[in-house]
């Protein structure tokens, strides 16, 4: 039961739970990207403002996201379903007619591998896309966890806006540039 | 300088907190981390082509999950202030409130440009690693350059 990929009705409340878990133990705002900023407090603070303050009081936060890391491991490891995942059969049908056939993992092995870290693709979806992620968490304040779930839930309407924003920049990467990139 | 940095209230900012914890108190933050992160895996949320399921409005997986985890999180919030529910240390729960300024649209367009390309977001980063993908290092890499590029930016950008 548990091996079998979890449906939305059950993953949706339990990360939801989240939200009171960290408020009622520790008075803490559920949220992720604040991690990357404590790295960079931590290692490279460089006398920037946005570094400059006492990264050691956030360390539950650098806690947090390894533990997300460990149970990344620990699914991985003791739940694996051994069927790779089923999406829409007009994903595949598209994602087929750039040559990504295999779905027996989290990303597709054709274009985001060390092999293909350093071809035109894999650049711009890794390095390119992941400066991206960062980059527009700090900009905007937060990502999915601290805006989409954290701020929502308690009510934030410019949390409201950097969600529908989030979802904007999806929709345009995802059907407008993204077959670009994934024909290159 | 100074002045730009205290108008862009950033979560997780160093406000109000306490005396710091011993370091074995954090460890209770682990093992929030690890459900989370079993609950990301297993749900596949954290999947690059359910992200494009999403925004290709092929599926209602991801929909259902964000949706029902930000009811739970509303109804939470709602009851923890409708009986003022305190901490376990029995301090009052305070919440920092977003304040708006124009980063929340510009940022928030290149975080999703950015979401679609990565399939994910800052959590499903480190979930990923941990399955194995260790590619995604240098993803997270770059987000980290990412975030210190806009610190080093910030006061030069409209907000």
């Amino acid at each position: 039961m548990l091996r079998h990929p979890w449906p939305w009705y059950i993953a949706g409340p339990l990360i939801g739970l989240i939200v009171p878990l960290l408020l009622i133990v520790g008075n803490k705002s559920f949220g992720v990207s604040s991690s990357l900023r404590h790295i960079c407090a931590s290692c490279v603070p460089a006398g920037i403002p946005l570094f400059k303050y006492d990264w050691k009081k956030q360390r539950w936060n650098l806690f947090f996201v390894l533990g997300i890391l460990v149970g990344g491991f620990l699914a991985a490891a003791l739940l694996s379903d051994p069927a790779s995942v089923a999406v829409s059969p007009k994903l595949s049908a598209e994602l087929a007619g750039y040559g990504i056939t295999d779905y027996n993992n989290l990303v597709p092995r054709e274009i985001m591998s060390w092999s293909s870290l350093f071809t035109l693709k894999g650049f711009l979806l890794m390095v390119v896309g992941g400066f991206m992620v960062g980059f527009g968490a700090r900009y905007a304040g937060g990502c999915t966890s601290g805006h989409a779930i954290m701020g929502l839930s308690n009510l934030q309407w410019p949390s409201l806006i950097a969600t529908v924003c989030f979802m904007i920049g999806g929709f345009i990467m995802a059907n407008l540039i993204l077959p670009i990139i994934l024909s290159l | 300088m100074q002045d730009k940095a205290s108008i862009v209230q950033q979560p997780g900012a160093p406000a109000g907190q306490k005396e710091q914890q011993p370091w074995y108190a954090l460890l209770q933050y682990l093992l929030f981390g690890i459900l989370f992160g079993i609950i990301l895996v297993k749900s596949e949320v954290i999947s690059w082509f359910r992200i494009q399921e999403m925004f290709r409005l092929e599926a209602f997986h991801m929909y259902g999950v964000i949706g029902s985890a930000v009811v739970t999180g509303m109804l939470s919030i709602l009851l923890i202030k409708k009986f003022n529910i305190k901490t376990l240390a029995g301090q009052p729960i305070k919440i920092a409130p977003k304040s708006f300024h124009k980063g929340q649209i510009f940022g928030g367009l290149i975080f999703g440009l950015g979401w679609a390309m990565t399939g994910a977001c800052p959590g499903p980063l480190f979930a990923q690693i941990g399955t194995g993908v260790t590619v995604i290092t240098i993803t997270l890499l770059s987000a980290i350059v990412g975030t210190w590029v806009y610190g080093r930016l910030q006061a030069k950008l409209p907000h």
